[in-house]
């Protein structure tokens, strides 16, 4: 069972560093997409026994990281008409180093913390902690505000992995986390009826700059 | 069942709010669930209930120190909506109302959530609550200020969802099961391992401490603030950073009963002076009277964070300065928002001579500025100087001395720019404007009404609430 997880959660780490990586907006939200997929199917390999609430958080987890919130930033990106990240904060190469250092120093940070027997050997922890640190990348590095809610999106997905460490003995808590996929539904909501009701040229972070000191 | 009707009575008004079919009288609504709430609250600060153990909630004694002065802030500001509101009819209020509303009961169930998962549910979903607020004028600058806030805020809030699986995973490993109540934490304090312990109070710390707008984490402040109305950003300062200081003293009481108090009171000294130094800069530099009250209240934001770091006397100060704080901003952002309107501007280019154009908000806004910077008689100074008085009192003289320097520059910032506003000729273009706008008695009583509060506060400070504050700050173990 821990091989499988470990393979899946290592294919949610090696997505960060595409995110991190590519300049163009679909291939980031698709990333983005591909990891809340992988990330809900999780629980299932988790729990020995298939309990019905942990097969109904499954199926919710994957339609709303996998396809509502992707298929909402697809929608905000054909209003905005664009498509590439071109002035990111921080360049692509910078930030694709960063994130692998971040991984390596997440696998070495597992390692030294405190662990329960049961999860020594998974890669929940390390996977958490570079997937929360490349989401914040992404967060503060990039210029667009898809870019930016996608960088929240893996954020939130680390956040996500660190969580299942604690499905079993407080499910609610961990549940409640799904409140943070609405705040991304707020973000995404907001561009679109922005974009729909004003001019709001291109969509560049960059140009909100009225409110300053 | 009464600390129940303290959420129930504002989610049936904004539920009725929907419902409701006149726009002209719906903000009536405001003040109706403001006063029944109000009378809950006070009814609870007067015979507390009795708790029950291990409950996800209750009203207990942290609640009975905070919960009444939210109450009486949403109250006063409620009666100001209504005259706010009848200003802007060109705007839709129904979504307005019921964002408010759906707002107090959200803050009246995290002050008053005894579970960790709870108190971030609240948080979180109060948070998302705020956005429709803050885009209420929805102007691009309206826009980009609540961008801004959700960004900042809900990464803040992401990351105290992360410090609170942290804080869980504590527990787990040190032997305890699921129960993520407060109380129980606390029992079990020394069993709780410390990696995990100290990780958590650092992303509980960052993730709340930028709810409440703690340096650096402050950037959203001078946007959301400054682009609010004034009812708004009187009930963000008073209301949502006081849940946002509770979150913070509840975290801190468990990780203190873990044995880890050296550390707390460290980290917050070092924000809470920081935050007031880094205000103290900007207030001097700020050219705009709306941002400046945004710099303010994170000066203040500092000031309860270092009264926390003190231990004991400094809680009970800091409790003190909770309520003295929020409702003298009450009276700043009221009054602020009268100026600005019969102003037509908000920065010192622009605006000049307010105390011809519209004198009664003007007097207001200098006596409140005064009453902020902690002049007697009014309330901050008491609670201002009791904070000193905790940092003489636990020898530590050069944090006396650091917070009375930034006190210093912010009253120099904060009175610069006040009376660059209130003095000098008017300018033309404010005429006509200042005209369309009139100091009606809706619009100057609320302040005025938050001002008389603060002076009672200061020179009468009711028993009641001293003993609702010892009791709050006794629930965190004497420091040596």
């Amino acid at each position: 069972m821990t091989g499988a997880l470990n393979l899946l959660i290592g294919l949610a780490m090696g997505l960060n560093l595409v995110a991190l990586a590519s300049s163009r907006l679909p291939s980031v939200i698709h990333a983005a997409a591909l990891q809340g997929m992988v990330l809900g199917v999780l629980p299932l390999l988790l729990d020995h026994e298939l309990h019905g609430l942990v097969a109904l958080v499954a199926i919710a987890t994957v339609a709303v990281k996998g396809f509502v919130i992707p298929g909402l930033l697809r929608r905000a990106l054909r209003v905005a008409n664009i498509d590439r990240e071109m002035q990111p904060l921080l360049g692509f190469v910078p930030s694709l180093l960063l994130g692998g250092a971040a991984t390596i120093g997440a696998v070495a940070l597992g390692g030294a913390l405190p662990l329960l027997p049961e999860h020594a050997r998974s890669l929940l922890v390390p996977g958490a902690f570079a997937t929360v640190v490349s989401g914040f990348l992404l967060l503060m590095g990039r210029g667009k505000a898809i870019s930016q809610v996608c960088g929240y999106l893996i954020l939130e997905n680390g956040i996500y992995l660190f969580g299942l460490l604690l499905i079993r003995s407080m499910p609610l808590l961990v549940e409640a986390g799904i409140l943070l996929d609405l705040t991304v539904a707020v973000f995404v909501i907001g561009i679109i009826m922005d974009r729909i009701q004003r001019e709001f040229d291109t969509l560049d972070t960059g140009k909100l700059t009225s409110l300053r000191e | 069942m009464r600390e129940l009707a303290l959420i129930a009575v504002p989610l049936l008004a904004a539920a009725l709010a929907v419902v409701w079919p006149t726009e002209r009288t719906r903000p009536w609504l405001l003040p109706a669930a403001g006063l029944t709430h109000a009378v809950f609250a006070l009814w609870l600060l007067v015979t507390p209930p009795t708790l029950v153990a291990n409950a996800w909630f209750g009203f207990d004694a942290m609640a009975r120190a905070t919960l009444p002065m939210v109450s009486l802030l949403f109250l006063v500001c409620s009666v100001y909506g209504v005259a706010y509101l009848k200003l802007r009819v060109e705007r839709h209020n129904r979504l307005f109302i019921v964002a408010l509303l759906v707002l107090l009961g959200l803050l009246s169930l995290a002050l008053q959530a005894q579970h960790l998962g709870l108190l971030w549910v609240a948080a979180e979903a109060a948070t998302l609550m705020t956005v429709p607020l803050l885009h209420f004028n929805g102007t691009a600058r309206a826009f980009e200020a609540s961008w801004k806030y959700l960004l900042i805020g809900g990464t803040g809030i992401a990351l105290s969802l992360l410090g609170s699986f942290c804080l869980g995973y504590a527990s787990l490993h040190g032997g305890g099961g699921g129960d993520l109540t407060f109380a129980t934490l606390a029992d079990r304090g020394a069993s709780l391992t410390r990696p995990w312990l100290i990780a958590a109070w650092v992303l509980l710390l960052a993730g709340y401490g930028t709810k409440m707008g703690l340096a650096p984490m402050h950037t959203w402040k001078p946007d959301a603030y400054g682009e609010a109305p004034a009812v708004v950003g009187a009930l963000l300062a008073g209301g949502m950073t006081t849940m946002a200081f509770v979150a913070v003293l509840r975290v801190k009481q468990v990780v203190d009963a873990a044995g880890a108090s050296a550390m707390t009171e460290r980290t917050l000294l070092a924000f809470g002076l920081f935050s007031m130094l880094v205000a103290a800069l900007f207030l001097l530099g700020t050219p705009d009277f709306k941002r400046m009250l945004a710099y303010s209240s994170v000066e203040h934001m500092g000031i309860l964070t270092v009264g926390a770091a003190l231990g004991g006397a400094g809680i009970w100060a800091a409790l003190f300065h909770v309520w003295t704080n929020s409702l003298t901003k009450g009276a700043l952002f009221l009054s602020a928002g009268n100026i600005r309107r019969a102003a037509g501007g908000r920065t010192v280019d622009e605006v000049a001579g307010m105390a011809w154009r519209s004198p009664i908000s003007a007097r207001m806004f200098v006596i409140g500025v005064l009453a902020v910077t902690a002049c007697p008689p009014f309330g901050p100074f008491f609670s201002e100087l009791r904070i000193v008085a905790a940092a003489f009192q636990s020898d530590s003289k050069l944090v006396a001395a650091a917070f009375l320097g930034c006190l210093l520059f912010a009253f120099f910032g904060l009175t610069r720019l006040t009376f660059a506003i209130v003095d000098g000729r008017p300018r033309a273009a404010a005429r006509a404007i200042g005209r369309r706008f009139p100091e009606t008695s809706g619009i100057i009583l609320p302040p005025l009404v938050f001002l008389a509060f603060s002076l009672w506060l200061g020179l009468a400070t009711p028993s009641l609430l001293r003993e609702s504050w010892t009791a709050a700050a006794k629930l965190f173990l004497p420091t040596p």
